[in-house]
């Protein structure tokens, strides 16, 4: 018995840990007690847990993306905190290995995921005039399978311990030999079920973009977030199969002892690295594609003007996914393929910069002749156009094969990556999110806490990093928990640890933002409070559940379609309000991913019989789907031509 | 969705049904870079026996051969059954669909035995990188046909709850789609891991 | 607005007057000590110009357009253009980054080929073969040759060219002395090679920079280059004094952590080979794949 709890102790703890612990548990507590004191019980449930509205999924997913923003966060301050002075015990070496793991895997996958996910939840139905997605119940499955993969990664941290191998999970460090706790299992299986929620998400969205776009919307008269998700959606269907096969690999080495990875009887530890980089470098184009397409959303509403070379930015972008298969090698110049392949993979490497320069020079020739305006959303894009020239040009960089020689895996790729993620996805995720919050809910945010936030964080970012690239190139190794006095290093960490903070001050602007916001903005806006170009604007706010009373039509339109309703009378809503039909709630998504979870948590700790019961629950939540004969709900005509009067009164155009 | 087309085949009759098929081609693309991902890692390791057995040293063409007959002909019986359900014949369709997973069954059981049978010459799965990487490979095709057999017994029993309804027959031509993409996947197996290894 | 623009102007030459502070005072990569290291240098300074130079135009023409059209500088009812696109624009959007790359791509097919050969200028001498191979978290140097093996750091003749032949015992490392040149990968189950050259006696720093756990931020070593004269005469000196390594000494020092300088005669290569599995850089295959096939011939 003792035996069997002693199993999920922390096998390294401190005083941090406890503290955390500490502090999720009374929090978890604190906010039980109140769902239950408020009775919101039902609320939740009814209105949430069971939803299958790509709106409420999206919000849902952008309140994880938050969330985690903050864990990843205070990872990094640790980090930083860890490095600002030589010979730092704030952290040991096991805890920074633990720290930088997490921050990684929290960033990439829990954070800036779900948050791109929030965004083709919310407005690519809208964009294409749908009523929802194609499968509204799987996209439910989709959020909670992945809401669970980011509980069950989460839970390793007070339970058993976190992963240390890195993000990147290089075996055979993360083998049982040299990774001793279960954290690399809970790595291995979390993503595992977050990675499945992914999957579906994109056979969901391709689906919805190719199929149900509104009549008249040709492929080429898209939004270009919808084509930005699009092609993104396309590589998550190519690209995470990949780390499903290296991820059962890795658990079938760890739990099974099979041989993929190990050192002898014909393992090979660098299949893991090739595995994990043909996904792992499409991944950050899943990334980066949607965040380029609300900037073109952004640039083109505040430039007052249509987008420069629409076909373009449309043909660069498939360009960019195709490359994006063609070189991962990038990742490992050094692991000694010979300078044949190095040559190759350089190239092909280098020529990404070809379609992404192409883009940069289209959104600043977007601005020729416009009527610039500058708000927050706009600053964003105007910050991130410098910025991310400056991480495009240090991966050139890097792509130079014989130079990476000397900066892989150093502190100079740690700035170029986050040069890249930071301007390019975060801002655009803040900036969209500042774009789109008055369509989500009916109130702007403050405009002038928003700017001077913007500021705030670039000038953190580049405190931050900048000085990154220096000592990268002083010979600063990545993911070194210290460094001694003599190498030199100290200042210019103590800079970027100021920068993390004045990053930070900036998060906590954001959400004091939110919070100002809520409390002092105006709750009579119209639903175009920024004079916007894009269908998604042409419905009410906030959106009704049904999105569109009348299905818009496309055929006289443009990608800008409500630009071209306001500006040249081209009529959108043609015809009379008809019955709609809508899909059922249903609860069995969340249960079906409360069994993954049950059988995620088993299979970490090899605890068979639970994890056999976790699998079984999962195939009779699929029996039970099976044999339910559901065929959704229709809201009357009469009832949407109510609902449709309430906006006017209200006042929201 | 109230629409119904009777101009096409019924499993193509309605909105929905038109979305299913079509989201599910997208997810057989993503199949493939499983199963295509699993051969990559598979020639990559085949070489790398250590100690363990080559594949030349424990394949046999007898269980081999029975396995791809039998997927074959379920293959075939699903084309049938396919078949039956355009013309409108419940009791056809729900025949072959058993014939199919009863071949089905049969392909697992021969599989098991095989499984069974590399066990015991010392062929396990944490023998060597090669068997590592065979029996996840053929374990992963494995499941397909297993979670199959469940899926299909589960529309057998909506077929002859409800008869062939736009609904049942949508899932049931989705089902055929997944048996045949099981089965070419077999064919690839077949000819690049035993054929190959035979040889 | 006017005092934001401003004050990115100034943090930009802030940044670039830290950037150019830091050039002086020698960063390690750009303070050469090798034919290999000095390619290298010479290639990222290359960049660095090249790529500050289309930064430039790309902020000239942002700030271009930020100040020209501002809405606060048009008239209230100016309604901008629609504008498509123009086939002369994109083309030479394309056109110059076109250029660019393929220029790039000469330069590191060149360098490439440059790193992976024996340094330039000592092409006619023999290169002196080293093993280093790594262990949680320690350096092991084993000269055949010489019959020595030294842990933790690594003594080597100037104006000779090194071969290195590197493995790991545990995870993968990846061995760097950044002003001899960049850096290479250590794994279990292959011998990678890194050729290196110093152009003079003296003193590098030396570390593993992958990632291989706890103790991998202390996983570092001192490479001492010296004349010919003085790196026989350790030879000899070794030969003299020190105890010869043993197996069962050798496996001791593979358990994990840390070790200081330590000097043996004879090399664990003798009872512990090196992987077999030889990972020649000199050989050309297009593909990981196909390379796997030939390294387990």
């Amino acid at each position: 018995m003792k035996e069997f709890f002693a199993q999920f102790a922390i096998p390294h703890p401190s005083l941090l840990i406890y503290i955390a612990m500490a502090s999720m548990i009374i929090g978890g507590i604190a906010l039980v007690a109140i769902v239950t004191y408020f009775k919101l019980w039902g609320y939740l449930w009814r209105e949430w847990i069971t939803t299958v509205d790509h709106k409420k999924i999206g919000i849902m997913y952008l309140l994880t993306a938050l969330l985690m923003l903050f864990r990843g966060g205070v990872d990094a301050m640790m980090l930083r905190m860890q490095l600002a002075v030589p010979d730092n015990s704030f952290l040991d070496a096991q805890h920074y290995n633990e720290v930088f793991t997490t921050h990684g895997v929290v960033m990439i996958l829990f954070m800036a995921m779900p948050f791109i996910t929030f965004f083709f939840n919310y407005l690519v139905p809208l964009q294409i005039g749908a009523r929802d997605v194609a499968f509204p119940r799987l996209n439910a499955i989709s959020f909670w399978l992945f809401f669970m993969g980011m509980g069950l990664f989460n839970l390793s941290f007070v339970i058993g311990g976190s992963p240390d191998a890195g993000w990147t999970s290089y075996f055979p460090l993360a083998s049982n030999e040299f990774s001793t706790s279960v954290g690399t299992n809970y790595y291995m299986i979390s993503l595992q079920i977050a990675g499945l929620g992914t999957l579906i998400t994109g056979i969901n969205f391709i689906t919805t973009i190719m199929k149900m776009r509104a009549p008249g919307m040709t492929l080429f008269k898209m939004p270009m977030f919808t084509w930005s998700a699009l092609i993104a959606n396309l590589i998550i269907v190519f690209a995470f199969p990949v780390l499903t096969v290296a991820l059962a690999m890795g658990t079938l080495d760890r739990l099974f002892g099979t041989q993929f990875f190990t050192m002898d009887n014909g393992g090979m530890d660098m299949l893991w690295a090739n595995l994990f980089w043909v996904w792992g470098h499409p991944e950050v184009y899943i990334l980066i594609l949607p965040a380029f397409g609300l900037f073109s959303e952004i640039i083109t509403t505040f430039a007052r003007r249509n987008l420069y070379g629409y076909n373009s930015m449309v043909w660069s972008m498939l360009m960019i996914s195709v490359f994006s298969f063609a070189v991962w090698t990038h990742h490992f110049f050094t692991m000694g393929q010979g300078a044949l392949t190095n040559s190759i993979f350089s190239i092909t490497t280098m020529a990404i910069a070809i379609p992404t320069g192409v883009k940069i020079f289209n959104w600043i020739l977007t601005l020729y002749k416009g009527k610039i305006v500058i708000t927050t959303p706009m600053l964003y894009a105007l910050h991130f156009l410098p910025l991310f020239t400056l991480g495009g040009v240090t991966g050139v960089m890097l792509a130079m094969s014989a130079a990476d020689y000397q900066y892989h895996n150093t502190m100079f790729l740690v700035a170029h990556f986050h040069n890249v993620i930071i301007p390019g996805v975060v801002y655009a995720m803040l900036g969209g999110l500042t774009f789109y919050w008055p369509k989500m809910f009916g109130f702007m945010l403050n405009e002038k806490i928003g700017k001077a936030t913007v500021w705030v964080m670039s000038t953190g970012f580049l405190l931050a990093f900048m000085p990154m690239y220096i000592t990268g190139l002083d010979g600063q190794a990545r993911r070194m928990y210290t460094y001694s006095e003599s190498t030199g290093f100290s200042l210019l960490n103590m800079v970027s640890f100021i920068g993390a903070g004045l990053m930070t001050v900036s998060f906590l602007m954001l959400v004091w933002n939110i919070w100002y916001s809520f409390k002092n903005s105006s709750r009579d806006i119209s639903s175009d409070p920024w004079d916007a170009r894009g269908l998604e604007w042409a419905t009410h706010t906030p959106v009704p559940v049904y999105n569109f009373a009348i299905v818009p039509n496309l055929e006289k339109g443009s990608p800008e379609a409500f630009w071209d309703a306001k500006k040249n009378g081209v009529e959108l809503f043609k015809g009379k309000i008809e019955d709609i039909h809508m899909p059922n709630n249903s609860g069995q998504p969340f249960i079906m991913s409360i069994f993954f979870f049950i059988a995620g948590f088993a299979m970490v700790f090899s605890m068979w019989p639970m994890a056999i019961f976790g699998l079984i629950g999962v195939l009779a939540t699929m029996a039970v789907r099976s044999l339910e004969d559901d065929h959704g709900y229709h809201i009357h005509a009469h009832e949407v031509e109510e609902t449709e009067k309430s906006y006017d009164k209200g006042g929201a155009k | 969705m109230g629409k119904v087309n009777n101009n096409v085949p019924l499993e193509y009759s309605t909105e929905e049904n038109n979305l299913k098929i079509f989201g599910f081609w997208v997810f057989l693309g993503a199949e493939i870079m499983l199963f295509g991902t699993l051969f990559a890692s598979y020639f990559t390791l085949s070489g790398r026996t250590g100690n363990g057995p080559t594949g030349a040293e424990i394949f046999e063409i007898t269980p081999v051969l029975l396995e791809t007959f039998i997927l074959l002909a379920s293959s075939f019986t699903i084309g049938l059954a396919i078949h039956a359900m355009r013309l409108g014949s419940k009791k056809a369709t729900m025949s072959f669909m058993i014939i199919t997973l009863l071949l089905g069954a049969a392909f697992l059981s021969v599989e098991i035995y095989e499984f069974m049978h590399y066990a015991h010459i010392g062929a396990g799965i944490t023998v060597s990188a090669f068997t590592s990487i065979l029996l996840t490979t053929l374990g992963t095709h494995g499941l397909h046909v297993t979670f199959g057999l469940l899926w299909g017994t589960f529309l057998v029993i909506q077929i002859a709850k409800r008869g062939l309804t736009s609904v049942t027959a949508g899932k049931t031509f989705i089902f055929s789609l997944y048996w045949h993409f099981l089965d070419v996947v077999w064919i690839f197996i077949f000819s690049f891991v035993y054929l190959k290894g035979m040889m | 607005m006017k005092v934001n623009m401003k004050g990115t102007l100034l943090s930009l030459m802030g940044l670039g007057a830290v950037l150019l502070a830091g050039c002086n005072d020698k960063l390690a990569v750009l303070d050469p000590k090798g034919p290999q290291a000095q390619r290298q240098a010479d290639d990222t300074i290359l960049l660095i110009t090249l790529m500050s130079g289309i930064v430039l135009v790309v902020f000239a023409m942002l700030v271009f357009m930020l100040i020209k059209y501002r809405a606060s500088k048009q008239s209230p009812d100016y309604e901008p253009p629609h504008i498509e696109g123009h086939w002369l624009v994109e083309t030479i959007m394309i056109g110059i980054p076109v250029i660019i790359v393929i220029f790039l791509s000469f330069v590191s097919v060149k360098s490439n080929y440059i790193v992976e050969s024996i340094p330039q200028g000592y092409e006619d001498q023999e290169p002196l073969v080293i093993y280093a191979s790594s262990s949680d978290w320690k350096w092991h140097f084993s000269y055949p040759e010489q019959d020595i093996e030294t842990v933790n750091y690594l003594y080597i003749p100037a104006n000779r060219p090194i071969e290195f032949r590197l493995y790991s015992f545990g995870s993968i490392t990846s061995f760097w002395i950044p002003q001899l040149g960049g850096q290479k990968y250590a794994m279990s189950d292959m011998v990678t090679t890194l050729n290196l050259a110093a152009d003079a006696p003296g003193e590098f720093m030396g570390r593993n920079a992958n990632f291989s756990g706890r103790g991998s931020a202390e996983n570092t070593f001192v490479t001492t280059s010296m004349t010919n004269a003085k790196f026989d005469e350790w030879v000899e000196e070794v030969h003299a004094t020190a105890d010869p390594i043993t197996e069962e000494k050798f496996e001791k020092m593979l358990e994990p952590g840390h070790l200081g300088r330590e000097t043996y005669t004879g090399t664990h290569l003798e009872f512990s080979p090196a992987p077999h599995h030889d990972h020649d850089s000199s050989e050309e295959d297009s593909s990981v794949e196909e390379h796997e096939e030939h390294s387990t011939k």
